[in-house]
């Protein structure tokens, strides 16, 4: 009983937080814009517009365009059912499940960059083409912040690596830890197209990644799409704030609250750091990613001296 | 009883090809007798194997043999069985492609050529997995190596595929020269020229080093392990696609089964050799995957994802190595599990894209992955085929890849000491490589099947696609269905890859439960069930909303320019170009581009591609050098039989003398 309240409560939280998420980090920048922004729903108004509205379909299309969309969705919806939000549980865990949520992330990649090329536009080539690209170092800079938790925590479970004890690890072993978080950081960053990686409100279609990708997408599919998008913040964003803020009072009432507040902050994060950033050159980004990806190796390499 | 069954198999393989032979060149009997045949063969050869499977005592069988010292000796174990059923399998299925892909009305010439060395191939590599003497081995080996040899060569009127047949031979028979002193060593240590385990203190500390040199050199050719992988882009995309396919889905994993028979074989490993392999391991696979991001051509593409994917296996075997020499079971039973279910899966999702992509041939007669673009409207079944395939070789869920490096990772993962044994950490760091290759292959396949199956046609070929027939779609739909199969209820397979393990670990007699209690197949099982079942409700949520509201027909969004032509597309090399760039250090690209721009812009040319370094920097240039320090030899070479056959006579005189 107890554990389905809390499933509950888990999926809640996280189908209807994500947008939140977006609406938060555009708050955000237009506070240090000094414009009144957007109001912090609007991501919401946009999901249920964009399910109401018509839709136009290229003709060079096919079943692929519409299943990208579809897949992006699903896979980051199960991703987030991998991941231990409060106390330690999630609704689905098993021994290597964080191997599971990088190939699930990985299937999606896989889906809505064939979609992107499913429309035969170059600029749609040129978004897929750097959103795998930056995958590519984005994912070993993720796996080795993975070891150094499997190896402090002696698990390959989420629940396990990102469970009750981590808080213990940060006094025994807070270099490697902190090191991971900033790494996991950039990868959020990079993996959500967020400045300085990509500019989610750039209107120049030659400098985009996401956005690009999704430029023929229109109505219920685009819905589908931003959902799946924020879902993919959810789940990095609940992944550095477990590994950031650790705490599990036993109290759920209390720990629900900690949590949310601790992804409102995350986003308030990401805001500011797309305030006060620019863009890198697109040629500078691959060293940002080997970056992240060393500073989790010198993490892991302080664990197993 | 199986091995009976598997020898029936073996001798209808091998003469499969004869009936054909004997017919007339424009004759579709011929066609029709000897793919009856091969079909046969093979299916006899499985069913030897699946009795195997359910549990019959392997009953060796042990022949005389008329040569000195050796002596017909085969049996089945856990080992052998795991290989014979791609072999098997993966031959069925191109027989029946074949059918339909080189026609012998179409193909007469070399059609009857093609089905012989076919059948004999299979027999070949069967016989060598299941010899238990290295001279039958070796004779097995050398079956398998000329077939595959005049399999490449099939259209030898072609300039470039007599070039890639002849790497092919000079390889392979360097592979085989290693072999012969591998088991010349090994006669020495054991005392017979039968391939039973080492006795403890049989071998001194060089000749172990020497075996392993040697194992690892000849069977690396064989796998294609970088840098010995010179031989293997030419050869795979030069031989007609159902030969791909059994070139690169089976004839490497006889490599793979060499390096593992041999080091079961070994009384112990020292950790060194463990290390070495799995370093092998992650170069092959990274810099397989980076030669593959920068191809243009879609077999050759395919035949650096070999390289790729051996990659992944030798990481398993290379883990399993440090196991046995540190004493883990789990990181033996996880590595060498992986490894050996990596063998298979390879083998299936490795036949289909080789299929699928002969099916491309077959339809647009290009290989230029430039050339095609939105094939998956005129060929949809062939681009549903490629794309089945192409999500199993990035190792995504739901699909047999990602069991196979779910249990590696779970392997390199322990290594960190997460269960109860000591930890070794340095494997560890093969987890993100192995997550850098998951990725590249990703970027790799995303750009081959967006440049081939979507957006439009780039070319003439494309435009006027066609389907393939039946007697092709078949056999892709049946790989099709085991990749599904293997990666929806690995649990299956788990008990025939434990008896692998176990066969390959003396003492591991229950790799089996082992490798069930360390990996969660079932969460596998049903998170694979999950995530269908939410693909399909989600796309039926979004058929029934799209129905329920207006959709629309336009052209793509080219910023208000409403004429897009296909050229505008974005092609494979520009989509790999980041790529190719960041790996520039590995893959050398010429790239012939137009240098600064005038002021009033003029006709233009931009070319690039990614030749094989290895090949055209170290090896030409080193076998030029040879070829030129023995150049006084050519003296001896007269080119007449009598000339040679006094050589061999004078020889034969001069070894008599010498005893």
């Amino acid at each position: 009983m107890d554990a389905a309240i809390h499933n509950t409560i888990h999926v809640l939280v996280a189908l209807t937080l994500s947008p939140l998420l977006l609406g938060v980090i555009a708050k955000t920048k237009a506070f240090f814009a000094g414009r009144i922004g957007p109001p912090l729903l609007q991501p919401y108004y946009d999901l249920v517009k964009l399910l109401r509205k018509g839709s136009v379909f290229s003709t060079t299309t096919t079943w692929v365009f519409r299943a990208g969309p579809v897949v992006a969705l699903v896979t980051a919806a199960i991703a987030v059912l991998l991941i231990p939000l409060v106390s330690a549980r999630a609704p689905i865990s098993f021994t290597g499940d964080v191997i599971l949520l990088a190939y699930l992330l990985g299937l999606g990649r896989f889906f809505t960059a064939s979609a992107a090329l499913d429309t035969g536009s170059s600029f749609e080539g040129m978004g897929a083409a750097r959103e795998v690209t930056f995958a590519c170092l984005a994912e070993p800079a993720f796996f080795l912040g993975l070891l150094v938790l499997a190896k402090l925590s002696g698990s390959l479970q989420l629940a396990g690596m990102l469970g009750g004890s981590l808080g213990v690890y940060w006094s025994t072993a807070g270099a490697s830890l902190a090191l991971v978080l900033l790494s996991w950081f950039v990868v959020l960053l990079a993996e959500n197209s967020r400045i300085p990686f990509d500019d989610p409100n750039t209107h120049l279609e030659l400098t985009m990644i996401h956005e690009v990708m999704v430029l023929d997408h229109s109505g219920p599919a685009f819905g589908l799409i931003l959902y799946g998008a924020a879902l993919k913040l959810f789940v990095f964003g609940a992944l550095i704030v477990r590994l950031a803020l650790p705490v599990s009072t036993g109290f759920s009432w209390l720990d629900w609250p900690i949590f949310i507040g601790g992804m409102l902050a995350l986003a308030v994060a990401i805001g500011v750091v797309e305030s006060t950033m620019a863009r890198l050159r697109l040629t500078h980004i691959p060293v940002l990613l080997v970056a992240a990806c060393l500073l989790s190796a010198f993490g892991i390499i302080l664990l197993v001296r | 009883m199986s091995e009976l069954f598997v020898l029936l198999g073996i001798v209808l393989a091998a003469t499969s090809g004869i009936p054909g032979l004997l017919m007339g060149r424009s004759c579709m009997t011929g066609q029709w007798v000897t793919t009856l045949l091969a079909v046969l063969g093979a299916g006899v050869g499985l069913a030897g194997v699946g009795i195997f499977w359910t549990g019959a005592a392997s009953q060796p069988i042990v022949l005389p043999w008329p040569i000195p010292g050796a002596e017909f000796s085969v049996a089945l174990d856990g080992l052998s069985a795991i290989f014979l059923l791609p072999i098997f399998l993966v031959s069925l299925l191109g027989s029946i492609y074949g059918l339909a892909y080189w026609k012998q009305t179409e193909h007469q010439e070399n059609g009857r050529k093609l089905r012989l060395f076919y059948g004999t191939l299979t027999a070949g590599m069967a016989m060598l997995v299941i010899a238990r003497n290295s001279i039958l081995f070796l004779f097995g080996w050398e079956i398998m190596a000329l077939s595959a040899f005049f399999l490449v060569t099939t259209e030898d009127d072609k300039q470039d595929v007599r070039e890639a047949g002849w790497i092919y031979l000079v390889a392979t028979h360097m592979a085989t020269l290693c072999l012969f002193a591998l088991f010349g060593l090994l006669r020495a240590a054991n005392g017979s020229f039968a391939l039973t385990p080492l006795a403890e203190g049989s071998l001194t500390s060089g000749t172990a080093t020497a075996v392993f040199v040697l194992s690892l050199v000849a069977f690396g050719f064989k796998a294609g392990i970088m840098p010995l992988h010179v031989w293997l882009p030419g050869a795979h995309s030069m031989a007609p696609s159902h030969v791909s396919a059994i070139l690169s889905g089976v004839i490497l994993k006889m490599g793979i089964y060499g390096l593992a028979r041999i080091t079961s074989l070994m009384p112990s490993l020292p950790l060194e050799w463990g290390e070495i392999v799995l370093i092998l391991g992650v170069i092959s696979g990274v810099l397989g995957v980076a030669f593959a991001v920068g191809q243009h051509d879609l077999k050759r593409l395919l035949a650096y994802h070999s390289i790729e994917n051996i990659g992944i296996i030798v990481m398993g075997l290379g883990l399993a190595m440090i196991g046995r020499s540190l004493g883990r079971p789990a990181w033996i039973v996880l590595g060498l599990g992986g490894s050996l279910l990596h063998v298979w899966n390879h083998a299936l999702f490795k036949s289909l894209l080789f299929l699928s992509a002969g099916s491309v041939i077959h339809g647009t007669h290009t290989r230029e992955i430039d050339h095609l673009g939105g094939l998956a409207k005129r060929m949809p079944w062939t681009a549903l085929g490629f794309l089945v395939g192409a999500v199993a070789i990035c190792g995504l869920p739901p699909l047999n890849g990602f069991v196979s490096e779910f249990l590696i990772y779970l392997g390199l993962f322990e290594t960190l000491g997460i269960g109860k044994e000591p930890s070794f950490a340095g494997a560890a760091f093969a987890a993100p490589a192995l997550a850098l290759i998951g990725a590249l292959a990703v970027a790799c396949f995303v750009k081959v099947y967006g440049a081939v199956f979507l957006g439009t046609a780039r070319s003439d070929h494309a435009r006027h696609a066609h389907e393939s027939p039946r007697a092709m779609l078949g056999p892709i739909a049946v790989l099709v269905a085991c990749c599904l199969l293997i990666g929806l209820a690995p649990l299956l397979v788990t008990p025939i890859i434990g008896k692998g393990v176990s066969a390959w670990a003396a003492g591991l007699k229950d790799a089996s439960p082992q490798l069930s209690n360390l990996a969660p197949f079932e969460w596998i099982t049903f998170m694979g069930l999950v995530l269908i079942g939410a693909l399909l409700a989600t796309s039926a949520l979004l058929w029934l909303r799209l129905h329920t509201s207006v959709v629309q027909k336009g052209s793509t969004w080219g910023c208000g320019y409403v004429a897009p032509t296909p050229r505008m597309q974005y092609t494979s090399s520009a989509f790999a170009q980041m790529l190719v760039g960041l790996f520039s250090w590995a893959l050398r690209p010429h790239v012939h581009a137009p240098k600064g721009m005038p002021m009033f812009p003029q006709k233009t040319d931009f070319h690039s591609e990614v030749p094989d370094p290895v090949l055209d920097e170290v090896v030409m240039p080193v076998f030029r050098f040879g070829g030129s320090l023995f150049s006084w030899f050519r003296v001896f070479q007269q080119g007449s039989i009598q000339a040679y056959l006094f050589y061999i006579f004078i020889a034969l005189i001069g070894l008599l003398l010498w005893r």
